[in-house]
């Protein structure tokens, strides 16, 4: 199943929309340390500085893990803008990080 | 006696048994000779509503009340309020066990149209989250229900698989005794093929239906290093949880009494080597129809009450009134033990409940009404609600269940086909005291007759007595030693003669005089016999 990268501008966050980003790990893990490396790549790229990452070690904090049902790990969660959405995975995939995420791609 | 206990105590007979996690489950812990094994998982699968859940739940809440060890429950299905919903007309209370910090619910929600996927993950979040509960509660035991779920969250299957095998060696290092559910898949056992990664234990559970009755069942498919029961065994889920029904099992270590009390008929307590019957031992009576069953047993629960002591009478044909009734026409006033609170009927049809609702409501008004003695009335009857097997089974169970409280249990038995002639010789084997009952057509008379086919641990006659329903109960008439059973007005005639032989002795407590010609079919019952 490969989803079609968004190019419809409807799909995408408009251009002045702020994004908080939120990625949870545990511990220094290759997984996470690629993921965060992936993670800051892609939003330099395409949001600018419209964007801030939050990084949750749920090895400090496990009850976090309960509280915002994670099970895999690395998990990205966009908080903003609504709707919440989930992308799982060390984010070496870019394009399925843009379309799950909605980026809009500068380059097109 | 020493190596008997020897054998028992010692589970698989090895130097080094393995240890177990008792599951405090009625009948689990037989069949698996002592519990799941500790500190590994255990596969329970089966289709949907097979019980896979509540065994799971059973696991952890006898864990905690009666082994001391603390759980986990993380629910794959299930949020956390409709566990504790759910299990609640069970009698636990899981939502004070986890206010006590004894138990974790943790449901975890999988929404999979949420979950996007790019480069590779783990599962380690959900490692945390169980071992954070782990944690918090100090718990020994985990259920984990149903984890196949996962399968349908994540489209990578590789991952998951490879993540689920190392969960299952995680759980062993941390050295819970933990229960995994799946649900039957076509073909296999588990529907995406967990049990490869599960391999110490697995116990298959089923729930069929025959004959328009369900009955669920249990099979310990696989215990590695363990002896283990292999049939199947019927469960039921009763008031009190999980109840599995082991064929042979139970009874055989129950404390035995030797204190004897009546039957209520005189020369029946004399046929059974003079002292009654034993307490704590099943009698069975059978016979045709029409026989007296029903009056031995109401004049057995009559003795009870008279004494003091409380009587439960299951009836399966008859209602409440009607056996008042009926037992009043042979001078039997069990209206009076019924007011005064001694006396309790339960009447209802078999056909109404399956086998398991009927074992398990028996029970719960055995457990709650504490009666010394318990008449089921007929157990032939059941068979309407089961397969003969399946009766003999619950028989079984329901012997041990009374012989363990010491409750003197009497089962009546219509003795008629040939299903249930193999029902009874299974039972057969359960059963203390066994009283035949029978007619006798004779000098154009049809009389009734009682024999002592078996009675253990008593010297009992080897007679045959004419029984007789008499106004004052049941009364069996005196043998004569002619070689064969006389019974009606050819007794009378004989013990006419011998009277005239023996010179009319006053005070011949034998003598034939309390029967006369003229009883009629409406008196109670009596058992005719000599010395």
């Amino acid at each position: 199943m490969t989803p079609e990268i968004a190019t419809d501008a409807s799909e995408a966050i408009p251009e002045e929309t702020f994004c908080h980003l939120r990625l949870y790990v545990a511990g220094q893990s290759p997984k996470s340390l690629k993921a965060l490396t992936n993670l800051k790549r892609l939003c330099e790229e395409h949001l600018e500085s419209r964007y801030q990452i939050e990084v949750i070690d749920l090895a400090d904090d496990p009850k976090l893990a309960t509280e915002d049902e994670i099970i895999a790990i690395p998990t990205l969660v966009r908080k903003l803008p609504e709707p919440t959405r989930r992308i799982i995975g060390d984010l070496s995939d870019a394009e399925r990080v843009i379309v799950g995420l909605e980026l809009l791609r500068r380059d097109d | 006696m020493e190596n008997i206990t020897t054998q028992k105590v010692r589970p698989s007979g090895g130097l080094n048994p393995l240890p177990k996690a008792p599951t405090g489950i009625h009948g689990l812990d037989e069949v698996t000779e002592g519990g799941l094994p500790r500190g590994r998982p255990t596969l329970i699968c089966g289709p949907a509503g097979c019980g896979k859940t509540l065994l799971g739940i059973e696991f952890l809440v006898r864990g905690i009340t009666e082994c001391g060890e603390n759980g986990v429950f993380l629910a794959f299905e299930e949020t956390r309020e409709d566990l504790i919903a759910n299990v609640a007309s069970l009698g636990f209370d899981l939502a004070q066990l986890e206010a006590e910090g004894k138990l974790a619910l943790d449901h975890v929600n999988i929404e999979p149209s949420q979950i996007e996927q790019s480069g590779s993950w783990d599962l380690e979040g959900l490692f945390i989250r169980l071992g954070a509960s782990i944690d918090a509660v100090g718990a020994d035991r985990v259920v984990i229900d149903t984890i196949e779920n996962l399968f349908g969250a994540f489209s990578d299957t590789a991952t998951l698989r490879a993540e689920l095998r190392r969960l299952f060696r995680w759980l062993k290092d941390r050295g819970v005794t933990a229960i995994i559910t799946g649900e039957r898949g076509e073909g296999s056992l588990t529907r995406y093929g967990i049990e490869e990664y599960v391999s110490d234990c697995v116990i298959v559970l089923d729930h069929r239906v025959s004959e328009e009755t369900s009955t669920r069942r249990l099979r310990v498919l696989k215990y590695r290093g363990s002896l283990h029961g292999t049939n199947e065994y019927p469960f039921l889920i009763g008031k009190g949880g999980v109840s599995v029904v082991p064929i042979t099992s139970l009874g055989l270590e129950h404390d035995v009494s030797g204190e004897t009390f009546s039957m209520g008929v005189d020369r029946l307590d004399e046929m059974l080597g003079g002292q009654g019957v034993l307490r704590g031992s099943s009698i069975l009576v059978s016979g045709t129809a029409g026989t007296g069953k029903s009056t031995v047993a109401a004049q057995f629960c009559d003795a009870a009450c008279r004494r003091g002591e409380r009587a439960l009478y299951f009836a399966f044909e008859e209602s409440e009134a009607q056996i008042v009734r009926n037992m009043g026409s042979v001078g039997m006033d069990l209206g009076q033990w019924v007011r005064q609170g001694l006396l309790q009927f339960k009447c209802v049809r078999p056909s109404l409940l399956g086998l398991e609702a009927h074992l398990s409501s028996m029970q719960d008004l055995v457990a709650e009404f504490e009666p010394s003695v318990v008449v089921i009335d007929p157990i032939s009857d059941l068979l309407t609600a089961g397969a003969s097997r399946d009766v003999s089974a619950m028989l079984t169970r329901q012997v041990d269940f009374l012989k363990v409280r010491g409750i003197t249990a009497l089962f009546t038995s219509l003795d008629q086909d040939l299903q249930l002639e193999q029902a009874n010789h299974q039972i057969a084997a359960l059963i203390d005291v066994w009283l035949l009952l029978n007619t006798h057509e004779f000098n154009e008379e049809r009389n009734r007759s009682l024999s002592v086919l078996k009675a253990r641990g008593m010297a009992h006659s080897n007679q045959i007595r004419e029984f007789l329903l008499t106004e004052r109960g049941i009364v069996l008439a005196g043998a004569h030693g002619r070689g064969e059973v006389l019974t009606g007005s050819a007794r009378l005639e004989q013990e006419a003669s011998q009277r005239s032989e023996s010179d009319r002795e006053p005070g011949d407590p034998d003598g034939g005089d309390e029967f006369s010609l003229n009883v009629a079919p409406s008196d109670g019952v009596a058992v005719a016999g000599t010395r």
